[in-house]
This record gives structure tokens, C-alpha cells and sequence, in this order.
């Protein structure tokens, strides 16, 4: 039995130069449809990584109750200050408080790749801005000096934005700007910001003395829940309050949704294409073959062995299909730097990761095209009549 | 087995085809029996149904109604698999066009109803190099049919069909597509395998000198045979 499967699998497997236009058509098909796939599994990847990889456990995010980001929030001083003496935060050697109250305005950049306008996040920062960001150092220049017109930018926004080098002069908004420094925050989504002085932002954009988020550290596991606790018993205080890491993930899902509505949708609508373009070659390759099959099964071979031979061609050149398919997209996208809006309608720059998993399945997502574009043909080598031996 | 069994014997044999609604007989009712070791032309008009019934005695098409045995037993009845089975050993074929594996190598295509029987591969080899040899080609086995003439193709499709030994050869216009000589040629070497290997030998032909070679010629004409014997 199996001897006659493998005698009629080789044949079949021998006769694709025969068809090598069609069986490539089918071959690159399936390729695109995978890479396509591939291509979007890798955006959502890498984004989820940079949102994921961005957010703290140990910092609360303090926005405006269902303000959802931090474009849409704003904070009061007054309402900072109470924060500041809040139960549940972590305090330093002089019995303080380490909080971060923050504005975040939206600021216009060129991308260098299409030089078209993009917003950018310009974000006005505080003392413990930097110590509340793990791992953020500042790579070349200095830190801005507090109420200058100095600006410091995320390795990622000179990469993908133009006119942020280092020493350059910037109008953003009302004002012009001079970058005095450039940070790394390890690849997370804050490399994608520009930081102002807090005060100086309040004053260019008018917004008195308020703000938009705080962050701050906590004291142990309990302190979110004490945190929490406390604001909502607080009748001047109406916030909505998690941890920075919880909002980063909320962020992402955007994205993720974006893969699942589009991306899938879209590699599926191919697969149909692909999987028509499979059917077709492998009609034609039985087509071609009936006389052959005819003859093998009058001379003794099994319907079953010559499904089979016709099944392992079409299941072979789907699979060639999905390697070459995860081949491009990681050659095409893997580690390619992009950025997108974010849920904040800012720009959030990340890497493309085409990782194992997605190429696993892209992979079984050809085998599958491969399979139901291969099984009418395949039962139909099944049944050839074996009259049609006498065909000549 | 009773050795009064003949080898294949037909019981009212009808086989029609419906075309268009119509019912349209090939033969109707048809009787007869061939005995082991005959070598029998079937000759007659094209369209009279030689090839059809050549496929009844084949196993690879079912009469409308009667009955197909071979050596006593029915085979009309069997079902497909068992069918593909009973002629990987029973039945050598032999077809107008040789139809050979174009992908294979002679060796290769002689090979391929060994695949079907236990023979171990040494064996097969062995096997193969033989049939080649009966049919005077042992020097082509790694040829593809498309470096071989027609009649050397016609050899190579001859040690396929014997190789694994069946009693039975049935050739359909097996000269058809050759030249004079080499048809004589494969008409020679049928007769040889029918006479020195006892292969009972069925042959479907057009050409009356090709019949001449078999013991037994057999028209069949409107549905009808008749039988004549040459020695
Ligand atoms: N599958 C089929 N469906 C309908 N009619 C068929 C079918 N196969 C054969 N026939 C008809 O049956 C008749 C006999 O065909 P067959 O092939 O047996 O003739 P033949 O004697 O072998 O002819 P030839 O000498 O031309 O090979 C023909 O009229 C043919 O058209
Ligand atoms: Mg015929």
C-alpha cells in the first residue's frame, strides 16, 4: 500500500516541470496571501511589544474619569495637590511624594519617509518625569534646563521624523525650539515623544496652571488599591486611575483590532484567490495526468494512492508558497521601523516583528489553502474511468 | 480448479450505453469461453465494440447485464478495489498507444506492477532486468520512452505487462501505431510468450496479418461473433 502511494506520489511530484507556469502562479499566490498575513501579524507584534514594553506596574496612571487617553484628560493644580498627599504612593527620604504631573499637546512633524505631516506627541514634563521612565537615559546632549525654550526627543523621533537633530532649531506650535538632547527609553512608546518644560508648554498653549495625567509611584502590591480607594472617597477628585503598564495594554488593542478586522479579512479574501488558483493548477495537473492515471489504475493501483499522489502535490506547492511568503515578509518587514497613530491620535513609532508563531501560521494557512484547493482535483484522480485508459 | 473450467467464459453478456436518452446495445446477450493458453484476435469493424469487451474481460468496465468468470468465479460482481487487486495479478495489458510513464525510465515503468506484489526490491530488480531482456531491450532500461521508437515503447509496455507474471495478456490494437516490421516484430514476441510461457493471449486488431499470428480469430460484427480456429 504504501509503496504504491509513494510510486504514485513520485510521479506526480515528477510531472510539476511539466506545468511549471501553473504550479508557480500557485506557488506565488499562496506566497503573497501568506506574506500579506505575515505582514500584519508582524505590525500588531511589534506594536503590542513597544505598547506592552512601555508601561510601569509600579506607576499609577492618573487620567480624568473616561478620558481614555491622555490627549483627552485634564487635571487641575488643585486637584495635583491633593494627589501629591495621596495614601498608596511610595515616598522618598524627605517624606515626599514621587509624582509626575504632565501635559501632553499635539505637535506637527514631517516623516521623513513621505514627508507628509504627522502629529506628534510634545509632552511637558516635571523634575520626576525621567525617574518614574525605567531604563530612560538621555544618549547625546543634555537634559532641557527647566523654563527655556529647550526641547529633548526619543531616539525614535529623529529616525523617523524630520528636523529634530540634535542642536537644531524648531517651530512648534507658537514657539521656536532648540533640541539640546536626545533620550532612549529601551524601545518603548515614549521614544516617539518630545519633551518640553511642563510650565513653559502651560504657558505657550495657555492652560494655566492644569494638566493632563500624573503618574506616580506606588508603595508595594496594595498601593494601587489604597490609591484608589482613597480618590474615590475624595468628592473633589473624579479620576480614573490603573497602572501605567494596564494603560498601555488598553492602547494596543486598537491595533490588535485592526489585525483582526482588516489584516485577517484581508489574507482570507486572498486565500480565496490563491485557493482558486491551487484548484486550477491541480485540475489541470490531473488533466493532464488522466491517461496516466488510468493506466496505473488498470494496471492495479488504488483510487486512494492516486488521490494521495495528486493531494501531496497540492499540500507540496502551498507549503513551498508559505516558506517563500514568511520569507518575504521577514525580509520585507521584519525590523522595519514605522510608525501609526495611536489610540491618542499621535504618532507611536515601532518595529515590525515577524516572529516564529505568526510564520507557524501563515504556514498552516497555505497548507490549508493547499488542501482545499487540492481535494476536488485529488478526488477526481480518484475516480478517473478507467475506460479513458483506451484514450490514446 | 476443475480443469474443464474454462478460463473466461461469458453468460449472456449485454452492454448498452445510453446516448441521448436512447438505449444503444454494443452486444447483447453475448456467450462464450476462452480456454487457457489460446491466442485469440478479435477483430471487427470500428464501433462493433471490440475494446468494450476486451474491457469486460479486463475488469475495467461492467456488462449491463450477464455475467463475466474467470477460472470459475464471477468478476462482473467484484467490487473496485477487489477488482484492482484481481488484475495486479491476473491480467497483463497492452495498449495501442504504450502507455508509458513519460517521467520514467523503461526500468522504472517495468517496474511499476512489482509495486503491487510482495517481491522484494533485490528481487524486482531481478525481475525487471529478465523482462527487459525477453523482450530484447535490456540495454534501454534506463532510456525514457521519449528516446524510444514506437516499437521499442510497445517492448518496454510487453515486459510491464508480464513482469509480475498474470496468465492473462490482453493487447488492444498492440501494432496499431507501428510500422510493418516492428509490428511483425511484437507479433513474433506475442506469440513466443503465448507458446513458450503459456500466457493466454486476447488481442484486439484491425489488421488481418496481424491476426494471422493467433490461433483463434474471432469477428465480431452487429452484436454477433464468429469463431474461426486456424489450426
Ligand atoms: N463511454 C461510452 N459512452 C457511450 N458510448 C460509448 C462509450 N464507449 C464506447 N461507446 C460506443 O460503443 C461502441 C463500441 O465502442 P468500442 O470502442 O468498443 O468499439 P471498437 O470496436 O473498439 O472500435 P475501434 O475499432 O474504433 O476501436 C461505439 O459506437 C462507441 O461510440
Ligand atoms: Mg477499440
Amino acid at each position: 500500500m504504501l509503496k504504491q502511494i509513494f510510486a504514485v506520489t513520485a510521479l506526480n511530484l515528477r510531472s510539476i516541470p511539466q506545468r511549471w507556469g501553473m504550479s508557480l502562479a500557485t506557488i506565488i499566490a499562496v506566497a503573497l496571501v501568506v506574506s500579506v498575513l505575515l505582514a500584519f501579524m508582524a505590525m500588531s507584534n511589534g506594536f503590542s511589544a513597544t505598547l506592552s514594553g512601555s508601561g510601569s506596574d509600579n506607576v499609577a496612571m492618573v487620567l480624568r474619569k473616561g478620558a481614555q487617553t491622555e490627549l483627552n484628560s485634564g487635571i487641575s493644580g488643585e486637584q495635583i495637590r491633593l494627589i501629591s498627599e495621596a495614601p498608596g504612593l511610595s515616598r522618598d527620604e524627605n517624606g515626599n511624594t514621587i509624582i509626575s504631573a504632565e501635559l501632553y499637546v499635539i505637535a506637527d512633524g514631517l516623516k521623513r519617509s513621505t514627508m507628509t505631516k504627522v502629529n506628534l506627541p510634545l509632552r511637558g514634563v516635571g523634575k520626576n518625569a525621567m525617574q518614574l521612565r525605567e531604563g530612560m537615559k538621555i544618549t547625546q546632549g543634555t537634559m532641557f534646563a527647566s523654563g527655556s525654550n529647550e526641547l529633548i526627543v526619543g531616539e525614535a523621533v529623529i529616525r523617523e521624523f524630520a528636523g529634530f537633530d540634535l542642536g537644531q532649531e524648531i517651530r512648534l506650535g507658537p514657539n521656536t525650539w532648540k533640541v539640546v538632547g536626545i533620550f532612549s527609553t529601551g524601545g518603548t512608546v515614549f521614544e516617539s515623544e518630545i519633551w518640553a518644560n511642563a510650565g513653559v508648554l502651560q504657558n505657550l498653549f495657555r492652560r494655566g496652571n492644569s494638566y493632563q495625567s500624573v503618574r506616580a509611584e506606588l508603595d508595594g502590591a496594595d498601593g494601587l488599591e489604597k490609591f484608589k480607594q482613597w480618590a474615590e472617597n475624595e468628592p473633589q477628585l473624579s479620576l480614573d486611575i490603573q497602572t501605567e503598564k494596564q494603560f498601555f495594554a488598553g492602547q494596543a488593542g486598537s491595533l490588535e483590532n485592526m489585525v483582526n478586522f482588516v489584516g485577517w479579512p484581508l489574507a482570507i479574501i486572498m486565500a480565496i484567490g490563491a485557493l482558486a488558483g491551487a484548484w486550477n493548477t491541480m485540475y489541470a495537473s490531473v488533466d493532464a495526468r488522466i491517461s496516466e492515471i488510468a493506466t496505473l489504475r488498470t494496471i492495479g493501483f488504488n483510487g486512494f494512492s492516486t488521490f494521495i499522489g495528486t493531494m501531496v502535490e497540492a499540500l507540496l506547492l502551498a507549503f513551498i508558497g508559505g516558506l517563500l511568503g514568511a520569507l518575504l515578509a521577514y525580509l520585507m518587514f521584519n525590523g522595519l521601523s514605522t510608525s501609526t497613530l495611536s489610540a491618542g491620535f499621535t504618532q507611536v513609532v515601532f518595529k515590525f516583528e515577524v516572529t516564529a508563531q505568526s510564520v507557524q501560521s501563515g504556514i498552516i494557512m497555505a497548507l490549508i489553502v493547499g488542501f482545499l484547493g487540492g481535494l476536488a482535483p485529488s478526488i477526481r484522480a480518484a475516480r478517473v474511468p478507467l475506460t479513458s485508459v483506451n484514450g490514446g | 480448479m476443475n480443469t474443464n473450467t474454462p478460463l473466461y467464459e461469458l453468460r449472456n453478456l449485454s452492454k448498452r450505453y445510453s446516448r441521448g436518452g436512447e438505449n444503444i446495445p454494443i452486444f447483447d446477450n453475448l456467450n462464450m469461453s476462452i480456454e487457457n493458453g489460446d491466442f485469440i484476435a478479435i477483430m471487427g469493424p470500428s464501433g462493433s465494440g471490440k475494446t468494450t469487451l476486451l474491457n469486460q474481460l479486463g475488469g475495467i468496465d461492467k456488462p449491463s447485464t450477464g455475467e463475466v468468470l474467470f477460472e470459475g468465479q464471477r468478476i462482473d460482481n467484484l467490487s473496485q478495489g477487489q477488482l484492482a487487486k484481481w488484475r495486479s495479478a491476473n491480467i497483463g495489458f497492452i495498449f495501442q498507444f504504450y502507455n508509458l510513464m513519460p517521467t520514467l525510465t523503461a526500468a522504472q515503468n517495468v517496474e511499476l506492477p512489482l509495486l503491487l506484489s510482495p517481491v522484494k526490491k533485490s528481487e524486482r530488480r531481478a525481475r525487471i532486468a529478465t523482462a527487459l531482456d525477453i523482450v530484447g531491450i535490456g540495454d534501454r532500461a534506463h532510456h525514457r520512452p521519449r528516446q524510444l521508437s514506437g516499437g521499442q515503447q510497445q517492448r518496454v509496455a510487453i515486459a510491464r505487462a508480464i513482469v509480475a507474471d498474470p496468465k492473462v495478456l490482453l493487447c488492444d490494437e498492440p501494432t496499431g501505431d507501428l510500422d510493418r516490421t516492428s509490428a511483425d516484430e511484437i507479433l513474433k514476441m506475442l506469440q513466443v510468450l503465448n507458446k513458450d510461457m503459456g500466457k493466454t493471449i486476447i488481442m484486439v486488431t484491425h489488421d488481418p496479418e496481424a491476426a494471422k499470428y493467433a490461433k483463434t480469430e474471432l469477428f465480431l460484427d452487429k452484436g454477433e461473433f464468429i469463431r474461426r480456429e486456424r489450426k
